[in-house]
């Protein structure tokens, strides 16, 4: 099995997830953009894991600390909308600026 | 009792004070009963212990430092925690620590606006110290500090509590409104801090010539004459006006009828009492001593600022209105008899001004109680609107015309042997002092001493006698109370007893004073 | 009996000396009693039966009959006793000391002031009954016999002043006793302040001469004076210690026994109330001079004697001079005080020149009498409620025991044989003639014609003629008439005691102290110059009633007898007291004002100069060099820093999404910068 695929795979999600966070407006869509690219990096862990055969299979665990990670970067990234969203009855994120110089 | 001969009682009589003050700063503003029963105590031990330093002081040997102590305090300067009395110092230690307490006495229910008794009470208490501890200062770095010690209470007691009225300073077109309490406190703290600048280069310059700090080892060295010519002259010039601004002599006198007249009873009282003797004593503790040649150069120089003083302060006080500043004015004369005694460099003289000084603390800081208490009542200190004094208040106006008779030198009172033996030592200056001109000052005294009595009886024939005004009518006068009594009487008795028995001070002084005379001018 | 030469204290063929026992070691007790008197009647006087009088008068009763007892021991005994307490040290040598002297003149003195004392004091009882401050009143006048008693016990010159100011004192008190009116304070200031002014001298005369000698001791003084010994010859003044010092003394003695020209407080002080004139003019005030001058004697006969002609011309002014003020006087009181300082001329004069005796025995007789009148003024006073004489007249049958005993008073003063003031003016007059001083003398023989004429003047307008007064005139009560009588007894006696050629005991008496001296003594009348004397006083008594016996419708037109020029002066009092208020006032005033001016205006002037202009020169540095200079290289950099934050702030957004893209154009940046360089 050759690793090219999987990782044009893993490039692609990434891709789309880097185009979703910078292009998508909503703040939920830009969180699972992220995801995305979390997920397209789990991919290439996983993936160069298989490849190298290591012993102590580093890239798995890895992988799976990222998915903790990113479960709750969710919860709390999803509190958070949730809140403005709450506060300001919008999820656009170019009406939240109040950090601007 | 050794604890208390070894240097530790005299420095519970500085340091108590100071302790006090402390602790009346933990107490909270509203427990002020509290407030006040502290401080009475601290000062009656004070007292008390001064009390028992003149018991444990020995008489034969006077001239000594006594109950003294040496510890290494600085060393990098070479000035040391040295304390102690003689004959000189204990007379005045023990005015300072009776006076403080009358004066908390009296204030148990006198206060000036705006009141803070705790404020007021921990001011009184720090004066306190620095006034105790200038008495018994044996080091010259120990002696500036404690005499600088008491120039921030009485600042903050005079800008704090002292007369609110405005006041214009004018100056061709420039004008600057102010408040006579703020004009007074500045002039009198930045008059005496100039003098004392002048002080401490003249204590530095000394300290690296004789390369000590230590007053009676630099007495020593100015016996044997190790303090001549230009350096000399220089430095009693900077001790001259450190100490001539505090005492005051004219023309440097101006501070002292503002901040009088602008301070709060308490403060008037304690200035009078005790803040002035602190120049004059210096001459004799420190100037004299330690530069004899200079001081015989400069004694006619004092006699006749000194005379001049007399006179002018008298005049002044005829052409006065308002009685505080009366009082305030005749408090130049006075010193300036005490000056006139210093000046003639005589046992006599010096003897006189010591007792004067004590006299003059005594009686010129019941003055001001009177004036004080009067000015409670009438609320104007203005002569022209007060009379009849005596109907009105008649405790009051009595002790004040005993105590006015007292300040214009009766005889047999404490005001007149210290004006008398002015005279004699200005007769018969130290020799090899100009005796014409010492007795011309004589003679300018005398004369002095019947202006006094003419202001003095212009100023009772105005306010103590003839018919109250009609204004007064109706209005309810509340003669002196108790705690004014109880504040007044020790000093009524006090003027009476050094009047009959003035030993009471000479016993003390005498043999210190000859032997000072005998060390710097050869007996 | 001629002795030049008295006695030092035992010498040969003196006069045998007694050294005094208890009675004189406890002497001091009569000046205590009357000090402690005051502080019980201050403190406790309201609190007594009698508001405190009864201890006053208890005082005084003790102080006569320890004084009587005293002076009855000296003249059997001649004693001499003095003792001294050290109060004060002040220097290797000098002391200063309490003490009390008993011997001839201080128990001569002790006595007038116990027996003169007493009966004012007992009279004051009825005279002051319901008066305003009746206790204090009393107080005053114990503290007048103390210091007074305090002066003439002193050993030392030092104890001299402390007694002869607190005199002052107690006369401002009492003076100044109505001090509701201002005319009363007035005078009371007025006295105080002469006598200050006198006293000047005497500090610095009492200065001098003890510096001479070291000691303030009168007998150490005069000891040496008259030994030719001490620093007297040192010029002082001008002139020698000696002679300054004397004078200097001489002046004292002229404020306090009112010497022209510082009489003018004695008439003035007739504000007070009548018993205090009395005590002040007999016993306790205006003699202490007199007794200074007999007290140095010494001095003034051996090395300070050119001061004498200085003394004897004063002395002479102020006998002729003010005697004649009397004699245009309309108050009563006023009268007599003019009396007094003429009368006090005559005993200055005579112990100037030389009669210690003549001096002492004239003081001693004129006490008696002058407190007799003024206790008979006052009786009359008393009963018609003024001072004038206008309103007065025909009292001699309202007020019997007054007329009779004020009647002899004036004899006695007038000079008339054989009432007190005979012998003692013509015992002056011979002292005069014998020292060669016939001008003087003559002069004392016009003054006794003067003293006589007004004296009749004042009889005949206050007892005869018709009643001018309101209501109806009435003798006073026992406890003022009383002492009247007593005094006028020893008004008519006292002269006994010195009588030459029969008895001369006075001059043994008050002789026993003195040093070295000359002091003459007829050895019997001198009938030229008694027919002298008493022919004045006859001639004045004559024209005085002639006229003044007849009721004159006003008093200008009953004193119109006088030459109109001098009359304007007399009634001016010669103007000096507008001379003394002018100098009072230029002091007071322009010089006092000047004063302040210089203290205000200039001196604080130049403080409060120096005080702004610092604050101005604060202001430059803090404007121009520190604001606008320091500050602006440090204000330049900061607003450089602000101006470029303030561009580049732009940058921030606050958008989320440009910070993520500037990432990613970073990254992508990043890598192709290493996939370029690192191949």
């Amino acid at each position: 099995m050759t690793l090219a695929p999987i990782l044009l795979l893993a490039a692609a999600l990434f891709s789309m997830g880097i185009y979703g966070l910078l292009a998508r407006r909503n703040a939920v869509m830009v969180l699972l953009a992220v995801e995305l690219m979390l997920n397209a990096v789990n991919i290439n862990l996983v993936a160069f894991e298989a490849a190298i055969r290591d012993s102590l299979a580093t890239g798995q665990v890895f992988a799976i600390f990222v998915i903790t990670v990113a479960a709750a970067e969710v919860g709390i990234g999803l509190a958070i909308v949730l809140m403005i969203f709450r506060n300001r009855q919008s999820a656009n994120l170019d009406d939240f600026s109040t950090m601007s110089g | 009792m050794d604890w208390f001969d070894s240097g530790w009682g005299l420095s519970l009589i500085v340091f108590l004070p100071l302790v006090g003050a402390l602790l009346i700063g933990l107490i909270p503003r509203s427990n002020e009963e509290s407030i006040k029963q502290l401080s009475l105590v601290t000062t009656l031990v004070v007292a008390a212990l001064s009390v028992v330093a003149a018991f444990r002081f020995d008489y034969g040997s006077s001239a000594a430092f006594q109950l003294d102590t040496t510890l290494s305090w600085i060393p990098s300067i070479g000035s040391n925690y040295h304390i102690g009395i003689d004959g000189i110092s204990l007379p005045l230690l023990v005015l300072s620590a009776v006076v403080t307490v009358l004066s908390v006495i009296y204030s148990w229910n006198h206060w000036d606006e705006p009141r803070n008794p705790k404020a007021f009470l921990i001011l009184i208490l720090i004066l306190e110290a620095g006034m105790n501890g200038t008495f018994v200062a044996l080091d010259l770095v120990l002696f500036f500090i404690f005499f600088e010690l008491v120039l921030l209470p009485m600042y903050f007691m005079i800008g704090i509590w002292g007369d609110k009225t405005p006041m214009v300073v004018k100056l061709g077109s420039y004008q600057l409104t102010t408040e006579t309490r703020l004009y007074a406190s500045i002039k009198f703290f930045l008059f005496t801090l100039f003098g004392s600048a002048f002080m401490l280069l003249a204590f530095l310059a000394l300290s690296f010539e004789g390369g000590t700090f230590d007053i009676p080892a630099l007495i020593d060295m100015g016996a044997s004459g190790a303090f001549t010519g230009t350096f000399a002259r220089l430095v009693f010039a900077g001790m001259f006006l450190g100490f001539a601004v505090k005492v005051p002599m004219w023309p440097l006198h101006t501070w002292l009828p503002d901040a009088h007249t602008a301070a709060p009873t308490v403060g008037s009282v304690l200035l009078a009492a005790i803040l002035l003797k602190l120049g004059s004593y210096g001459f004799i503790r420190i100037a004299i001593p330690i530069l004899p040649e200079e001081a015989r150069a400069w004694a006619p120089v004092i006699a006749i600022l000194a005379a001049i003083g007399i006179i002018y302060g008298s005049l002044a006080c005829l052409a006065q209105t308002d009685m505080k500043r009366l009082i305030a004015f005749s408090s130049v004369g006075h010193m300036g008899f005490v000056m006139l005694g210093i000046a003639s460099m005589t046992e006599v003289g010096i003897n006189a001004s010591i007792i004067g000084m004590v006299a003059h603390g005594i009686i010129t800081g019941l003055l001001f109680f009177l004036a004080g208490s009067m000015h409670h009542r009438y609320h104007t200190r203005d002569m022209a609107q007060l009379g009849g004094n005596m109907k009105l208040l008649p405790k009051i106006g009595g002790i004040l015309g005993f105590t006015a008779m007292a300040s214009l030198g009766l005889p047999g009172l404490a005001g007149f042997w210290g004006e008398f033996w002015s005279l004699i030592g200005a007769y018969n200056p130290l020799s090899g002092l100009d005796v014409n001109l010492f007795r011309g000052t004589m003679v300018a005294g005398a004369i002095g001493t019947v202006l006094t009595a003419g202001y003095m009886l212009w100023m009772l024939q105005r306010v103590n006698l003839g018919e109250p005004s009609a204004k007064w009518e109706g209005h309810e006068m509340h003669d002196a109370d108790r705690f004014e009594l109880a504040a007044w009487a020790p000093l009524l008795v006090a003027t009476v007893a050094i009047g009959i028995y003035p030993r009471i001070i000479t016993g003390s002084t005498n043999d210190a004073v000859v032997a000072l005379v005998a060390r710097a001018f050869g007996g | 009996m001629m002795s030049d030469l008295l006695f030092r204290f035992a010498e040969e063929g003196a006069v045998e000396i007694g050294a005094g026992g208890a009675l004189q070691e406890w002497a001091w007790l009569i000046l205590v009693a009357p000090f402690v008197a005051v502080a019980g009647i201050v403190f406790f006087g309201k609190r007594m039966r009698y508001q405190g009088a009864e201890l006053a008068v208890g005082m005084m009763a003790f102080v006569f009959v320890y004084g009587l007892i005293l002076w009855v021991q000296t003249m059997t005994d001649h004693v001499v006793y003095e003792n001294s307490v050290v109060i004060a040290q002040v220097s290797e040598s000098l002391v200063f000391e309490w003490g009390w002297v008993v011997d001839g003149l201080s128990s001569m003195m002790y006595f007038v002031v116990g027996v003169v004392g007493l009966l004012v004091f007992v009279y004051a009882l009825g005279y002051m009954r319901g008066e305003i401050r009746y206790t204090w009143f009393f107080a005053s006048l114990s503290l007048f016999a103390g210091a007074m008693l305090v002066l003439v016990a002193a050993p030392n010159l030092a104890q001299l002043i402390v007694g002869w100011e607190l005199v002052g004192l107690a006369s401002y008190l009492l003076i100044s006793h109505y001090w509701e009116d201002k005319e009363n304070s007035t005078a009371g200031m007025k006295a105080f302040f002469t006598n200050k002014v006198a006293d000047v001298g005497l500090i610095i005369g009492a200065i001098a001469l003890s510096a001479a000698v070291g000691s303030f001791r009168i007998s150490d003084i005069l000891d040496a004076a008259t030994h030719g010994e001490g620093g007297f010859s040192a010029p002082l003044f001008g002139s020698t210690v000696a002679v300054a010092g004397a004078l200097l003394l001489f002046f004292g003695a002229m404020g306090k026994s009112a010497q022209f020209p510082l009489h003018i407080w004695l008439p003035d002080a007739m504000a007070g109330p009548t018993p205090v004139s009395a005590l002040m003019h007999a016993a306790t005030m205006v003699t202490a001079g007199i007794y200074l001058m007999a007290r140095m004697f010494p001095l003034y006969q051996t090395i300070a004697e050119a001061a004498r002609p200085y003394m004897i011309a004063i002395g002479a002014a102020t006998l002729f001079l003010t005697g004649l003020l009397a004699l245009v006087q309309d108050d009563i009181k006023k009268v007599l005080a003019y009396s007094t300082v003429s009368q006090l001329g005559y005993m200055m004069t005579a112990v100037a020149a030389g009669g210690y005796t003549a001096g002492l025995f004239h003081l001693f007789t004129h006490a008696f009498f002058k407190a007799l009148l003024f206790l008979g003024a006052g009786s009359v006073i008393h009963s018609v409620h003024s001072n004038n004489m206008s309103d007065m007249g025909g009292l001699r049958k309202s007020m019997p025991v007054t007329f009779w005993t004020f009647v002899i008073g004036s004899g006695a003063l007038a000079g008339v044989f054989p009432l007190a003031g005979f012998f003692s003016k013509d015992e002056i007059l011979g002292t005069l003639d014998h020292e060669g001083y016939q001008l003087v003398m003559w002069i004392a023989i016009a003054g006794a014609f003067v003293t006589a004429f007004y004296m009749t003047r004042a009889v005949a307008l206050t007892f005869f003629g018709e009643y001018k007064g309101h209501g109806h005139p009435h003798e006073s009560e026992r406890v003022m008439t009383v002492p009247l009588v007593v005094l006028a007894g020893l008004s008519a006696v006292a002269g006994f005691v010195n009588w030459p050629g029969v008895y001369t005991g006075f001059t043994e008496w008050v002789g026993t102290r003195a040093l070295t001296m000359g002091d003459h003594h007829p050895e019997a009348l001198d009938l030229r110059l008694a027919a002298f004397g008493t022919a004045a006083a006859l001639l004045g008594i004559a024209g005085g009633w002639l006229l003044y016996g007849k009721d004159k419708e006003s008093q200008q037109a009953r004193d119109a007898f006088w030459i109109p020029g001098l009359y304007d002066a007399f009634k001016a009092k010669y103007w000096l007291d507008d001379l003394a208020l002018g100098i009072v006032a230029l002091v007071k005033g322009p010089s006092a004002r000047f004063v302040n001016w210089t203290n205000n205006v200039i001196i604080d002037g130049i403080i409060n100069t120096v005080g702004v202009g610092t604050r101005w020169l604060g202001k430059l540095v803090y404007g121009r060099f520190d604001q606008q200079g320091i500050d602006l290289a440090i204000n330049a950099a900061a607003a450089g820093s602000g101006a470029a934050g303030g561009a580049l702030r732009k940058l921030q957004t606050g958008r989320i999404q440009q910070y993520a893209g500037a990432l990613v154009v970073g990254a992508v940046a990043l890598v192709v910068g290493f996939v370029i360089f690192t191949n």
